[in-house]
Parts: C-alpha cells; sequence; structure tokens
C-alpha cells in the first residue's frame, strides 16, 4: 500500500482535531453537574434512580468509545461486543463462582482490557471504514456466540442468567436501587476523572498525534501499533465495567441485549454528546435511553421514523453535538459578564 | 327468657354478624391501579426491532380493550391499556417493567411477549409482587407457581407439543427412524427437548438432528441431507417460511416421510398454500387456536364474532395474521379473569382469580379446547388437538390431548 492510498483511507473527516483543554468542562460546571448528580436521587422514585443508573452505564460505554474514537481516532462498531463480554463476566463470576459484585468489574474490566487489547492487533492493519466494518463484524458475531452450545453451560445460552440484585452494604437504610446508583456513581467519577487524566498524559498526547497525523506520530517517535492498541484496550475495558454494571442493575444477561443495536447506539450517543468531549457522554447516554421514549410517546407505530427524524435534526441543526451547544452557550454567558 | 326465645334472639345475631361479614366482603377493594372507574394494564411488546411482527398482538389487544370499554367496561370500569416498546431486548424491557409498575402504577402486566424479555422481568415482578399475568411465550418455564407465584403463562409450550408428537409415534410408528430439522435457537431446541423426553429410553430412534440458523436463505440441503439417513418420519420445528420451503423441497426430491409439522408454522395462509396444497397432504400437526384462513370455520360462530370485532375496532388487521387470533383470545382470558375479581381488584386477588378459572371456553379455541388453572397449575392452556392436512384444510383427529410440563 503506498503512502497516499493508505493516506486517504486513514482520513476521518467526522473526527476533528480537538485540542485537549476541550475535551472537559471547567471545574465549576464540572462541580454543579456531580452536585445535581449526588443530590438529585433523593427526591425520585425508585423508576427514576434505575434510569440514572442506566444513564451513567450507558455514559461510561459511550465514554469509552470517546476515548477510542475522540481520542486515537479510531471507529468501532464492536463496542456491544465488549459490554456483553464484560456483563457476561460479572453475572458468571457472580451466579457460578459467587463472588461479590463490587469484586467482579475490575476483573470484567481486565477481561476486556486483554480482548481489546488482543482484537486491536489485526486492527491494527485497518483503519477509518475498514476498521469499522471489522468490529462491526465483531458485534454481529458475538450474540451467536454466546448461544452456543459449548458455553452454555456458563453462559445459560439463550435463556440468559438471572443476576442478584445486592443490597446496601454496612447496613445502611437505603433502597437497593439507590445504593446501586451511588456505587455506579462513584465509579463512574473515577473512570471519568482517570480519563481525562489519561487523555492528558503523555500516553492521551500520543493517541492525538496518531489521531491527527499517524505518519507524523510515528516520524516523532510514537509507537504507533502499541498505541492503537492500547486505546482498543482501555477503551474495551471500561466498555466491560460498563457492562458488568448493566447486568447488576438489569439483573439479566441475555444474547439479545447485546446486539448490533446496542453498538450502534453507543455510536450514536458519541456523536451527538460530540466526538472528543468526554462530558458530553452524558449527554449522549441521556439521547440514547430517553429520546426513544419520546419517540414512542409521540406515535407507537413510527417510533422508529420518530426517532429517525429527532436524529437527523439534531445532527443538522448542532452538527458537533453537545459540545457545540456548550461552547455557544459559554460564549453568550461570557458575553453577559462583559456587558 | 325461655330457651326458643333465647335461641331465636341467638340465630338473630349470628345472622347479623353473617350479614356484616358479607357485607365486608361485598366492600370494593383496591390495589394500585385500580378504581371504581378505571383498571390500568401494563403491557410490553416489541413493536420495533428483530420480533416487530409480533407487535399485531399487541395492537390487537389494545382494539380489544377499546370494544370492551365501549361496551360499558368491565364491572363498570374502564380498561386502561399502557402498552410499551421494548425491542425484544430484555435490559429493554426491564426498563419498561419499572415504568409500568412504579411511575404508571398498573394493576398488572398483561402478555409481555418473547422468552428473554419475560425472563428478564421476572424476578421483579414477583419481589414486587405485581402479577406478570398470561405472558406470550411458549417456553415451559411458565408453569412454576411454587417459586414464581406472580408469573402465569398461557399457551401450550413447545415441549408438550413434540411430546404428543413423540406419544403418537411411539404408538403408531414404533420402528421409526426419526429425522428432525429444528431452528438452532431457544425456540427450536425447547420443542427438541420436548421431543426426546417424550421419547424417553427410545431416543435412538432419532437417526439425525438437524439444525439451521434463522440467517439462512433456504434450508434445502439440510432437507437433501434428511433425507440421506432414510429417515421415515420427519419432525420438522421451523418457523413459518422455512417450513414452506421444507415442504416444497420434501415433494421436490421424492421424499414422503411421515411429516410432523410444529403449530408454529400450521398455518393454511401462510405455509400450506405457498408450499402447495399438493405437496402438503397428510401433513400432521397440531392447533389449540382455529386458523382463520382454513375455510372449515367459515361459518363458525366464534369466527364470526371475531371477524365482527376487527370490522369495528381493528380493520387494517392482517386477517391471516395468526397474531391477531392470538392477541384477540388472550385478552379474551383477562376480560374474564377480572369480571371474576368483581369489586376485590387487588394483586392478589387478580393471581387467585387468575389461578381459579374452570372449564373456560373461547370463540377462537378449538371445540373441546378449555382454559383450565388452579393453584399448582399455571400453565392455562395445555390441550391440543392433532390434525392432518387434506385437501385444502386441516382435519382434527383423534380425541383432545393434554401434555402437561412443568417448569
Amino acid at each position: 500500500m503506498s503512502a497516499a492510498t493508505e493516506d486517504a483511507v486513514t482520513e476521518a473527516p467526522a473526527v476533528e482535531a480537538v485540542p485537549k483543554r476541550a475535551m472537559t468542562l471547567g471545574l465549576g460546571t464540572s462541580l454543579a453537574v456531580l452536585a445535581a448528580l449526588v443530590i438529585a436521587p433523593l427526591f425520585v422514585k425508585n423508576f427514576i434512580i434505575f434510569q440514572m443508573t442506566m444513564l451513567l452505564i450507558y455514559a461510561l460505554a459511550v465514554l469509552a468509545l470517546n476515548i477510542l474514537t475522540g481520542g486515537s481516532g479510531q471507529f468501532s462498531l464492536g463496542q456491544s461486543a465488549f459490554y456483553a463480554v464484560g456483563a457476561y463476566t460479572s453475572a458468571i463470576l457472580m451466579e457460578h463462582v459467587g463472588m461479590n459484585y463490587a469484586l467482579t468489574l475490575p476483573i470484567a474490566g481486565i477481561i476486556c482490557f486483554a480482548f481489546g487489547f488482543v482484537f486491536g492487533q489485526p486492527a491494527l492493519r485497518l483503519s477509518g471504514v475498514y476498521l469499522a466494518l471489522a468490529t462491526f463484524a465483531l458485534a454481529v458475531a458475538m450474540p451467536q456466540l454466546l448461544k452456543l452450545g459449548f458455553f452454555e453451560h456458563w453462559t445459560g445460552g439463550v435463556q440468559g442468567l438471572v443476576v442478584t440484585k445486592p443490597d446496601a452494604p454496612f447496613g445502611l437504610k437505603m433502597s437497593q436501587d439507590m445504593w446501586l446508583y451511588y456505587f455506579t456513581l462513584a465509579i463512574s467519577i473515577g473512570i471519568y476523572v482517570a480519563s481525562v487524566n489519561l487523555l492528558r498524559s503523555r500516553s492521551g498526547r500520543a493517541f492525538m498525534a496518531i489521531r491527527d497525523n499517524e505518519i507524523a506520530a510515528s516520524a516523532m517517535g510514537v509507537n504507533v501499533a502499541l498505541y492503537k492498541t492500547l486505546a482498543f484496550g482501555v477503551s474495551a475495558g471500561i466498555t466491560g465495567i460498563a457492562g458488568g454494571l448493566g447486568a447488576i442493575a438489569v439483573q439479566f444477561v441475555a444474547p439479545d441485549g447485546y446486539t448490533i443495536t446496542l453498538a450502534i447506539s453507543l455510536f450514536l450517543g458519541m456523536v451527538v454528546g460530540g466526538v472528543g468531549w468526554l462530558p458530553g457522554s452524558i449527554v449522549g447516554s441521556a439521547f440514547i435511553i430517553f429520546v426513544p421514549n419520546i419517540a414512542e410517546s409521540i406515535s407507537k407505530g413510527l417510533s422508529g421514523a420518530v426517532f429517525g427524524v429527532l436524529l437527523f435534526i439534531v445532527i443538522f441543526l448542532v452538527p458537533h453535538g453537545a459540545r457545540q451547544v456548550a461552547i455557544v452557550a459559554q460564549q453568550l454567558i461570557g458575553k453577559l459578564r462583559k456587558g | 327468657m325461655s330457651a326458643t326465645k333465647r335461641l331465636a334472639v341467638l340465630s338473630a345475631a349470628f345472622a347479623v354478624i353473617a350479614a356484616s361479614s358479607s357485607g365486608a366482603l361485598a366492600q370494593k377493594k383496591y390495589d394500585t391501579g385500580a378504581s371504581d372507574t378505571e383498571i390500568k394494564i401494563g403491557n410490553i411488546m416489541p413493536y420495533s426491532g428483530p420480533a416487530s411482527a409480533y407487535g399485531v398482538i399487541g395492537k390487537t389487544e389494545a382494539a380489544y380493550f377499546n370494544k370492551i370499554n365501549a361496551e360499558g367496561g368491565i364491572n363498570g370500569r374502564k380498561i386502561n391499556f399502557i402498552s410499551y416498546d421494548d425491542g425484544y431486548s430484555p435490559p429493554k424491557t426491564v426498563e419498561q417493567a419499572r415504568k409500568l409498575v412504579e411511575s404508571d402504577e398498573v394493576l398488572l402486566v398483561f402478555n409481555p411477549l418473547g422468552t428473554p424479555p419475560n425472563t428478564a422481568i421476572q424476578k421483579y415482578m414477583n419481589s414486587k409482587k405485581v402479577p406478570q399475568l398470561f405472558v406470550a411465550t411458549g417456553a415451559t418455564k411458565w408453569n412454576d407457581p411454587k417459586d414464581f407465584p406472580w408469573t402465569m403463562g398461557w399457551q401450550p409450550n413447545y415441549q408438550s407439543e413434540t411430546q404428543i408428537y413423540a406419544k403418537y409415534i411411539l404408538k403408531n410408528f414404533p420402528n421409526a427412524k426419526i429425522g428432525v430439522l429444528y431452528q438452532n435457537d431457544d425456540y427450536g431446541k425447547d420443542y427438541l427437548k420436548g421431543l426426546k423426553d417424550g421419547l424417553g429410553s427410545k431416543t435412538s430412534m432419532i437417526v439425525l438432528e438437524e439444525s439451521y440458523e434463522v440467517s439462512e436463505p433456504t434450508i434445502d440441503s439440510h432437507i437433501v441431507k434428511l433425507k440421506s439417513t432414510g429417515a421415515d418420519v420427519f419432525v420438522n420445528i421451523t418457523t413459518p417460511k422455512f417450513a414452506a420451503q421444507a415442504i416444497k423441497k420434501n415433494a421436490e426430491i421424492g421424499w414422503k416421510p411421515v411429516h410432523f409439522l410444529n403449530n408454529v408454522s400450521a398455518s393454511v395462509g401462510a405455509v400450506m398454500k405457498p408450499a402447495g396444497f399438493e405437496n402438503a397432504q397428510d401433513i400432521i400437526s397440531s392447533a389449540y387456536l382455529k386458523d382463520p384462513t382454513d375455510s372449515q370455520w367459515k361459518n363458525d360462530a366464534g369466527m364470526k364474532a371475531w371477524n365482527e370485532f376487527l370490522d369495528k375496532y381493528y380493520p387494517e388487521a392482517n386477517r391471516s395474521d395468526g397474531g391477531v387470533m392470538f392477541g384477540y383470545t388472550v385478552a379474551q382470558g383477562l376480560v374474564q379473569v377480572l369480571k371474576q375479581c368483581g369489586d376485590n381488584l387487588t394483586r392478589e386477588n387478580v393471581m387467585k382469580q387468575a389461578a381459579s378459572i374452570k372449564d373456560l371456553q373461547l370463540g377462537g379455541l378449538l371445540p373441546g379446547v378449555k382454559v383450565n388453572t388452579s393453584a399448582t397449575d399455571f400453565a392455562p392452556i395445555s390441550q391440543v388437538q392433532l390434525m392432518k392436512f387434506k385437501g385444502d384444510t386441516w382435519e382434527l383427529f383423534g380425541e383432545i390431548m393434554s401434555g402437561d410440563v412443568g417448569g
């Protein structure tokens, strides 16, 4: 492959260079969002708390994709596969091995990291749309692999596995839902802070150098192969933790829960939240959880079409997603202060 | 006071007590989701996604409850039917079930569809003690009142159907060589298990278990392979499209085994006609619902009522779609349960009444098939009748057979 054609393939116009400081929120805004996330569950029903837990879980998965695509410029439509591996790891360890739910999460993360890292090796030869297709294949294959008779003893085959929901520890007087929410929130904050720091570190700069221009990056001494696979591994690991949390929150894993639709939803969440803008992950996650419900309330028979129209409007009006909205808002506030 | 007088006073007092206590019984009792004017019923259907063809069941049910409301409701109460889409994705089912129970506050969740979605919410529904009534899946595990007293099935389950075929094979073809074709998923495997359980120690009669994937465009090669084993009984566990292909291919290559076709694909309009009537002669299947595309029910009273209902409340329905008859019948089942509840609309009483249906006959069920439940039998419909394809219609034969299988 000549350098010229390779360049044409790597080019990914959807991912524009995002300066690393623009990847996060200011301290004040972060604290305000955090406060809202901490206080809100005290005033709402358990069902809403459950939805907020799912919001955080999908936000983690979107964040993971954001590190991969926004950070290192690689596409993936296979996130649902990593999510499924994480979910099944947690579920199997909890139900068959009897392990504590909190301990299953790091294991899910490590297994998915390894899985992602290994998958990243052949993916090295591919880029752009070709990589997207290769990961797509992974997402399509995963539900069927989970159904295989060979694994059935562990995975429960098509019937799936039912997971027991944990109670609040230390005798805390808190509903299961609320405990799980705060548990998820703590993990999410940890992963978010770590991700921000990762992207600000030497490795993060290497990711972005690869994203912006692979040849220039390698000329500057960045080990392109290592960092590309590393990005895959980190992304898969975080997705796996999200999957594990998802299994605990939903209390059930089955192949039908992790189809290609999930992978596309996560991709959608990333685009709506703003590619490369980590705080946007939660906005994207809110979009993929709540907008289908809104679409359904508008028209049951045409919910898919309504969802499509809403998505189209969002992409048309704010092509850079929530990041664009945030920037405009910031400018407005700045003007108001001056005026 | 004389003895007789004392007795009279005493009995009068008893009468008063009895009257007041029966008065207390007649008092209206409600759980969340029921009131003097309304009963809230939740439902979850795959209106989108890979199983969206089944969404028609939810639409038929909604139409049927519209009819009930237009005719004055149940004991004066209107049904408020809230149906959500889960896209056949279990995590979404959990979200929707929780929304129904905790946010919409329904009295019960009725007829949610699919084995994985129902498995996902079973534990939750039972811990919340909200009825998960008449689930729309043929899996065998729903008949388990001991562990899941708030979950009840509806249709005859897959395993009992193939058990009935196995019984029939053992009796009529004791030396048969059986070839099985099944879809490689939960539905196919459930059927296959029923067949093997039914054959018991004679499972060696099965000479080949051949599976196919839903994604395969055609199953011709599997049929050729089955023929080459020399099997003389063919158990065909396939969904409609593949069933029609199999029947056609059988005729094409001149393989004429005794052909058992699962009830899933017993539709005249969707399978037999496209496969060609001449190719489908003498196929054996079983049924519990009347097939609207079968001409023998043209003048049947139950079928006429069904047609009138569709004309008025759901005119755009595709009448050859099996889901329409299914939704209609199960909705009638629910209306019966709610009628039995009277003014005691607690969740506990709903389950109690659902578990005490006796010989209920519904217009869409085959003559002789009755709905029966008890505190230990959570499989409402467990009877089917064998039938053989003759001319352009199914001919019922033999007696109604029962194949209750516990979960």
